[in-house]
């Protein structure tokens, strides 16, 4: 007899292979559906078992936790655990994933007021039924003993919390922002929005910030990612957003990833373009690091140009230096799309010799022979689509980038049908949708600029107030102006700037610089221990709304239990505005949805009613396009023509030298949520429970570093510590660590240069030293101690 | 252990750069691993896995289902004893009970002096001289006990 023994080495499911009848449909989804390979049919005939890796425990196999195995097991073999616990569920309620970009549409299936658990909708025009780790089961954070479930107040950072009432914590808001403004000026207060957080609890904080604080200093945090799409695409396209839908990937018959880690960051996003690259499609992959893409069982790139950090615009003007020279321009398309004089400029410029494989070869790192194959098979291979992540936009020549991708797209006649186009895989569940509500300190929603006369008509005449047609500040100057004494108040919603904004050190101090700092979080996040105000937040699973994801989607997000703080964060917005003497009574989001569709023209045919009857729709939604819009600029572009923008190199001045000789990049795992706040609250630690850092083994060894040893991870910033890896998956001479972790806290490394169009960090080429290290550094362990002092709370009993 | 792999890489490596390039590299490099050690060590999955571009769990798949892959090395002699329906209607049980006990090992097993090993197998194509057997590769038909003897005295000498 084969006896197996009950598996539960996964934090989330159970293998009871007792239960098991050997069908193989979770082989089938795991090579199908998730394109893992990490389940098999051990042994045959009455002794065939099915079995992880080569026998081994769930947990220490090649297993990645999505879960698509557990939902096709059709016995029970296969089991979330939460299910054992809790039993079946008795409703459900349709609802999208709080984390990526991909905005994955899922079945919230609940028992009463808890999640029994999530189970991807088979319906989501996203994800198509599938899901990753973090969104089916990582949503234990929402019942987490960390959540701050009510307001808060203290007048020094030093001082321990105290918790207060709603009226309290509000009579104490309008107070202190009147008086600040009084003091200091309209302009010294300022708001940022969360790309975590709703459409309409987006356009609800930016309309504060225009309405009540009267000035534009409202930003967000697609500043410090995808900044630089908007910027790029709308120069050179119109609009600032991907020009297709996840389905198109179907129809791809080349994919250029470039910075960007879809496995990881984007994972069912990753699973669906691995299936198509089983089908046969040809991968391009331009990335410093050697990401799984590039070789992972059944998939392997045809070419990988692994650049030197920052050297993005060389490389993507050298693969247009021989599409060019080699005629693999599609001719017909730029006449009848774009402007042929202005693409006859823009080949001049690109045909200059500088701009030749051969001539930037010794400076990007990239053999010439490498960028003419990826640039023919780019050119001539059959439908084209370019796939990106924040390795294109996080740099000082960011939105330079973004464009040279697009004049790629548009000289090879790659845009405007399924399998094409230009595709920012965007890091947030709604960052699309924040940058689409006007949380930019120069855009109105629907990315039209402050300075347009009608536009601010519109608004001015809505909301009974003269909006300033100048530009506001963005976050990075919110925090110089704190520095200088100008900038006094900060509404942060939803974000973690101290952790996840470049250059620690000056964001600590623009922070302490401030009078008032109120933070609307679930947790006492980093950025917390520098506030005076907390009001406490809601989770996705306890608010309507929607979330736009990548493909501009509006997805819906129900409510399947109510705020355990009391309130949705739409709400306490509106309590704020109204303390600060707005009247606004807003009932429910479907009435500010409503609000934003009567304002804004690509939004003007969403209601809650559609988005119930369609499922999702993809802006532009208006009469044109009463359904949405899958595929932009299929008939022309947004924009007119398409425009070819030169894309001159210029060297990022973060360069490697003595002191600093290695170059640090950035990224995330497939585990962890960006700053953490949530994934670190599950039970996703046991995949990833500290940043380490990712180095060759050359440069490992001339410094005497082993595998897991402490070393000191220094620039000119800041230092901080943390264990090493020794990996060929990096290039001699660059260095990769996660952000996942607030006790490693890698961006005090990170500088404070930024793209020069949008200001995004450039958090992805940092000069640095790495050297053996016995431990944390000072630094981490003030920060450790500041953190526990300023989380004291003193709880106060409710007077009756 | 890492002594163990290093070894064991050695081994398989030049194997698999001989098979790689080829269609359906799998079972030939399998084949000549179990070949040339004898058997196919649980440290060389993983390798095969990587040179292929598979996972560990589809080598383990395909190593697992086949009998003749040993995970440990056999015996000096390998002795194989039909079971099959036909060897067993013509006295194939007292053959294995005998044999077993000559040997004093059960099927499956290898004796303490690495001398034999013992396996069970299903049909040899001997049905007109059953009970067959396999010793080393060459085919014996018609046992009787007095050569199930003369078989054990051979491989235990």
């Amino acid at each position: 007899m084969n006896f197996k023994e009950l598996d539960v080495s996964n934090p989330y499911f159970a293998y009871d292979p007792a239960k098991c009848i050997v069908c193989s449909l979770c082989v089938r989804a795991c090579e199908e559906q998730q394109g893992t390979f990490a389940l098999t049919v051990e042994g045959r005939g009455f002794e065939s078992r099915i079995t992880a890796g080569m026998d081994e425990p769930f947990l220490q196999s090649e297993c990645v936790s999505c879960g698509a195995c557990v939902q096709a097991c059709p016995t029970g073999a296969l089991q979330e655990k939460s299910i054992i616990e809790m039993g079946m569920p008795d409703h459900s309620a349709v609802t999208t994933c709080a984390y990526c970009g991909v905005g994955c549409s899922f079945k919230a299936e609940m028992k009463g007021e808890e999640v029994v658990r999530m189970v991807p909708y088979k319906d989501g025009k996203a994800n198509r039924g599938h899901s990753c780790v973090k969104g089916r089961f990582a949503y234990g954070y929402a019942n987490h003993k960390d959540r701050i479930l009510n307001p808060m107040i203290r007048d020094k950072i030093t001082d321990p919390w105290r918790e207060v009432s709603w009226e309290e914590v509000y009579a104490h808001i309008g107070s202190k922002i009147g008086r600040i403004q009084q003091k200091y000026g309209r302009g010294s207060v300022g708001g940022i929005t969360s790309s975590r957080c709703t459409n309409e609890e987006t356009y609800l904080v930016q309309k504060l910030v225009r309405q009540a604080f009267g000035n534009n200093n409202v930003d967000t945090c697609a500043r410090v990612c995808h900044s630089p799409t908007g910027y790029g695409l709308k120069t050179t396209f119109g609009t600032s957003a991907g020009t297709q839908d996840f389905d198109s990937v179907e129809h791809t018959d080349v994919v250029l990833v470039i910075g960007a880690n879809p496995t990881d960051a984007h994972p069912v996003f990753g699973s669906r373009l691995k299936k198509r690259l089983r089908e046969g499609a040809k991968l391009i992959v331009l990335d410093p690091r050697r990401i799984e893409l590039v070789r992972t069982p059944h998939v392997e790139a045809s070419y990988h140009l692994p650049l030197k950090p920052g050297t993005n615009v060389a490389v993507l003007t050298a693969l247009a230096h021989v599409i060019v020279s080699e005629g693999l321009f599609d001719e017909a398309f730029i006449r009848e799309r774009c402007d042929w004089d202005e693409f006859q400029d823009w080949a001049s410029f690109v045909l200059q010799p500088e701009n030749s494989p051969e001539a930037i070869e010794k400076m990007s790192g990239v053999s010439a022979e490498l960028i003419r194959g990826a640039a023919r098979l780019y050119a001539t291979g059959g439908n084209s689509a370019i796939y990106y992540g924040l390795g294109v936009t996080e740099h000082s020549q960011g939105s330079t980038t973004v464009m040279a991708i697009a004049n790629l797209a548009m000289a090879t006649g790659n845009i405007g049908r399924p399998g094409v186009g230009v595709n920012p895989l965007r890091g947030q569940n709604n960052v699309q949708g924040s940058c689409d509500m006007g949380s930019f300190p120069h855009e109105m929603p629907g990315y039209r600029h402050i300075s347009d006369d009608a536009t601010r008509a519109i608004y001015e005449s809505l909301w009974g107030v003269k909006l300033d047609n100048e530009p506001g500040l963005r976050i990075p100057n919110m925090l110089d102006a704190a520095v200088d004494g100008s900038f006094k108040a900060l509404y942060v919603q939803g974000e973690d700037i101290l952790q996840s904004d470049p250059n620690t050190h000056h964001v600590a101090a623009g922070l302490e610089a401030m009078e008032c700092v109120i933070v609307h979080d679930l947790f006492l996040n980093e950025t917390a221990n520098y506030a005076h105000i907390f009001l406490p937040g809601s989770t996705f699973l306890e608010k309507d709304g929607t979330f736009t994801n990548a493909e501009r989607r509006i997805n819906r997000v129900r409510k399947v239990m109510e705020p355990k703080n009391g309130y949705a964060d739409w709400e306490v917005t509106q309590d704020m505005a109204r303390a600060l003497g707005q009247d606004w009574n807003y009932t429910h989001p479907s009435e500010i949805m409503a609000e934003i569709a009567a304002t804004t023209p690509s939004f003007a045919g969403v209601t809650y009613e559609l988005l119930e009857k369609e499922g999702s729709v993809q802006w532009p939604c208006n009469e044109k396009a009463p359904t949405g819009t899958p595929v932009m600029h299929i008939d022309g572009f947004v924009r007119g023509k398409g425009k070819f923008v030169r894309t001159a190199y210029v060297a990022t001045d973060e360069k490697a030298g003595p002191r600093f000789p290695l170059l640090l990049t950035t990224g995330r795992i497939l585990s962890q949520y960006n700053v953490g706040a949530q994934t670190r609250r599950t039970e996703n630690v046991v995949w990833h429970d500290e940043d380490l850092l990712e180095i060759h083994p050359f440069d490992a060894e001339t410094r005497g570093i082993r595998e897991g040893d402490w070393v000191k991870l220094k620039s000119r910033s800041g230092e901080t510590s943390l264990r090493a890896t020794i990996t060929e998956r990096v290039a001699p001479g660059v260095v990769y660590t996660t952000f996942h972790h607030p006790a490693t806290q890698a961006n005090v490394v990170t500088t404070e240069y930024s793209d020069w169009a949008t200001n995004c960090p450039e958090y992805k080429v940092t000069a640095v030293q790495v050297s053996p290290s016995n431990g944390p550094t000072e630094w981490q362990e003030d920060y450790e101690e500041h953190a526990r002092q300023s989380r004291r709370i003193v709880h106060v009993e409710a007077a009756e | 252990m890492q002594q163990a792999r290093t070894e064991i890489a050695a081994a398989v490596e030049p194997i698999i750069d001989r098979w790689k390039g080829e269609e359906g590299p799998l079972l030939p490099i399998l084949n000549g691993i179990q070949r040339e050690l004898g058997h196919v060590p649980r440290e060389s999955l993983p390798i095969i896995a990587e040179a292929l571009n598979l996972t560990r769990a589809e080598v383990y798949g395909v190593v697992s289902f086949y009998h003749d892959y040993r995970e440990k090395p056999a015996g000096r002699h390998v002795l194989k004893l039909c079971r099959a329906e036909a060897c067993q209607s013509m006295g194939g049980d007292a053959v294995a009970e005998k044999l077993q006990k000559l040997l004093g090992i059960r099927f499956h097993e290898t004796s303490a002096d690495g001398a034999v090993t013992l396996e069970p197998v299903y049909c040899l194509g001997l049905c007109a001289c059953a009970p067959s057997a396999m010793l080393d590769g060459e085919v014996i038909g018609r046992l009787d006990e007095a050569r199930v003897e003369e078989i054990a005295a051979e491989v235990r000498a």
